[in-house]
């Protein structure tokens, strides 16, 4: 062990230069893999709440709402209200489909008071009248990824003037924040392919420099363990570096991009916290053991066969 | 101790083989010596009882083992019965003769205590007492031989292989480290296969002579002489 130890020490010692170089590609990496993972806990985070909050309204006819025929007359007759059959009917069929966890009745009364409260401190206050409301019901689903068929059975009822729900708002919005991730996450691939490579490297020519010595080892019978052990923990040390200043890097991150400025600022968002940078971090630390071993063993079989 | 049944050893992309079916029995304790010219196959036989290559046909056997079919595993623990010396010393630079001497026993795994007790008596043996701190940098040829021969000895091998010990030495120098290998041969009765080019000490010592021509043994002689006659 102590003479393990000691090899381990003058390596690092002889390889000061590619230690450092090794040691700082991890960073980066591990860092931008990290930072791919927060990116995910955030649009994992902004999802779940956005999504929980999400509910579809199916509005009903007014005397106005179908007017001329025109593109927003849904299945309205012309100048016709949505009847009290129709009405039982629509609320029937929802509480009927399994997606749906409950259904409430939203008046044009109870509509207009709602718009009035929002925009209380508004010159939009007047613009619409209480006849401009609809009646509407308001679906709460059970699983808000599942509404593409509450959405379209809803269309298809008579007396439904329009169906709206915030997934056409959202779902571009994911896509691109997902297109994000997947970037980030081929970033930190390729980082991660190039610090493997370089510490693959690193063991050749450290083995290269020992030469005499691990012929020695071989002649006088040295289990292949020991002879490969030095070089495991010498990138182990160089992979300790990059774990530690890529945690410290994702902590900075977190504390003043996230907690400092984001979180303060824009509160209408769900922002991650430190929970998140915990989970980031556990990652890079898996992520950056094994990208010290795996290399490190591959290229021993290499260079250090017996 | 060391059996080779018609045993061929080809080099990749060679069509002439190193070794080309070569038969051969050594026993324990006995002292021989490999002759021939370069590239006669000597060290390709060296090479096959270390198992740093394995015979392309044949079988070789080795304390026992039979070397073709080892684990690769098992290679490193076998290879502690066999100890080697090389005309160019191999010693590491920049550490003592006892440090070089220390450094067979670390590598396996030997305890600190034993280490300290073997080594100096390994230094004594070879007849470097008082030369324990010198590098081989500060050493003679001969001086430098004799610790490569403590540190192949240190582990208590059953074979001893020398490739070419004398080769570099003057033919005083040889002697001494010719005695030296016949004392360790006759005291603990290990095995010394020795390969060389000198005619002088194969005349001298009088032991087994196995020639090899191209690859092939052409003269196995028990108190045999370098020169055929």
């Amino acid at each position: 062990m102590r003479h393990i130890l000691r090899e381990t020490w003058s390596g690092l010692k002889r390889n000061r230069a590619m230690t450092f170089a090794v040691m700082v590609t991890m960073w980066v990496s591990l860092s931008l893999f990290g930072a791919s993972v927060l990116v995910t806990e955030q649009v994992d985070t902004m999802k779940g709440r956005w999504y929980d909050q999400i509910e579809i309204s199916v509005f009903l006819c007014t005397e106005v709402s179908a007017g001329a025929g025109g593109a927003a007359a849904g299945n309205c007759e012309p100048g016709q209200e949505t009847t009290d059959a129709q009405r039982e009917l629509i609320e029937e069929r929802l509480n009927a489909n399994p997606e749906v966890a409950n259904v409430y009745y939203e008046t044009k009364a109870e509509a207009y008071e709602e718009y009035q409260r929002m925009y209380a401190n508004s010159p939009l206050v007047d613009v619409l009248s209480k006849d401009q409301m609809q009646d509407s019901f308001r679906v709460k689903l059970k699983d808000p990824e599942n509404y593409r068929g509450v959405v379209a059975e809803a269309k298809t009822l008579p007396g439904v003037q329009n169906v709206q729900d915030l997934h056409q708002v959202l779902d571009p919005l994911f896509s691109v924040l997902n297109a994000l991730i997947w970037g980030a996450r081929f970033l930190a691939a390729l980082l991660i392919l190039a610090a493997a490579t370089q510490i693959g490297n690193t063991i050749k020519l450290s083995a290269f420099t020992r030469r005499r010595e691990l012929g020695i080892m071989r002649l006088v019978g040295a289990s292949s363990t020991y002879i490969t052990m030095p070089f495991v923990m010498e990138s182990l040390v160089a992979a300790l570096g990059g774990i530690l200043l890529s945690a410290l890097t994702v902590m900075a991150c977190v504390k003043f991009v996230i907690i400092d400025r984001a979180q303060v600022s824009i509160k209408a968002l769900a922002w991650i916290g430190w929970p998140a940078a915990w989970v980031a971090i556990l990652w890079i630390a898996v992520a950056g053991v094994a990208l010290a071993v795996v290399p490190t063993l591959l290229s021993s079989r290499k260079y250090l066969a017996v | 101790m060391i059996t080779f049944e018609d045993v061929s050893a080809v080099y990749p992309g060679q069509l002439k083989p190193a070794l080309n079916r070569v038969s051969v029995q050594i026993e324990k304790g006995e002292f021989v010596f490999l002759i021939g010219s370069s590239g006669s196959g000597k060290s390709t036989f060296m090479r096959l009882i270390r198992r740093e290559q394995r015979a392309t046909a044949g079988v070789v056997y080795v304390a026992g083992k039979e070397l073709n079919s080892m684990r690769q595993w098992r290679i490193p623990e076998f290879r502690r019965q066999i100890g080697t010396v090389f005309q160019d010393f191999r010693l590491l630079p920049g550490k003592s003769a006892w440090e070089n001497i220390a450094f067979a026993m670390q590598v396996v795994g030997r305890p600190t205590k034993e280490i300290r007790a073997t080594v100096p008596e390994m230094i004594e043996m070879v007849g470097l007492t008082g030369l324990e701190n010198r590098a081989p940098e500060e050493m003679s040829g001969g001086e430098q031989q004799r610790v490569a021969i403590a540190r192949a000895v240190v582990n208590r091998p059953k074979i001893l292989l020398a490739d070419e010990p004398t080769g570099n030495l003057d033919p005083t120098t040889a002697v001494g480290i010719m005695r030296l290998l016949d004392q360790i041969n006759r005291r603990s009765s290990t095995t010394v296969i020795m390969a060389t080019h000198d005619a002088n000490v194969v005349d001298q010592m009088r032991r087994r002579v196995i020639e090899l021509v191209g690859g092939q043994i052409v003269r196995d002689q028990a108190r045999g002489v370098y020169g055929s006659d």
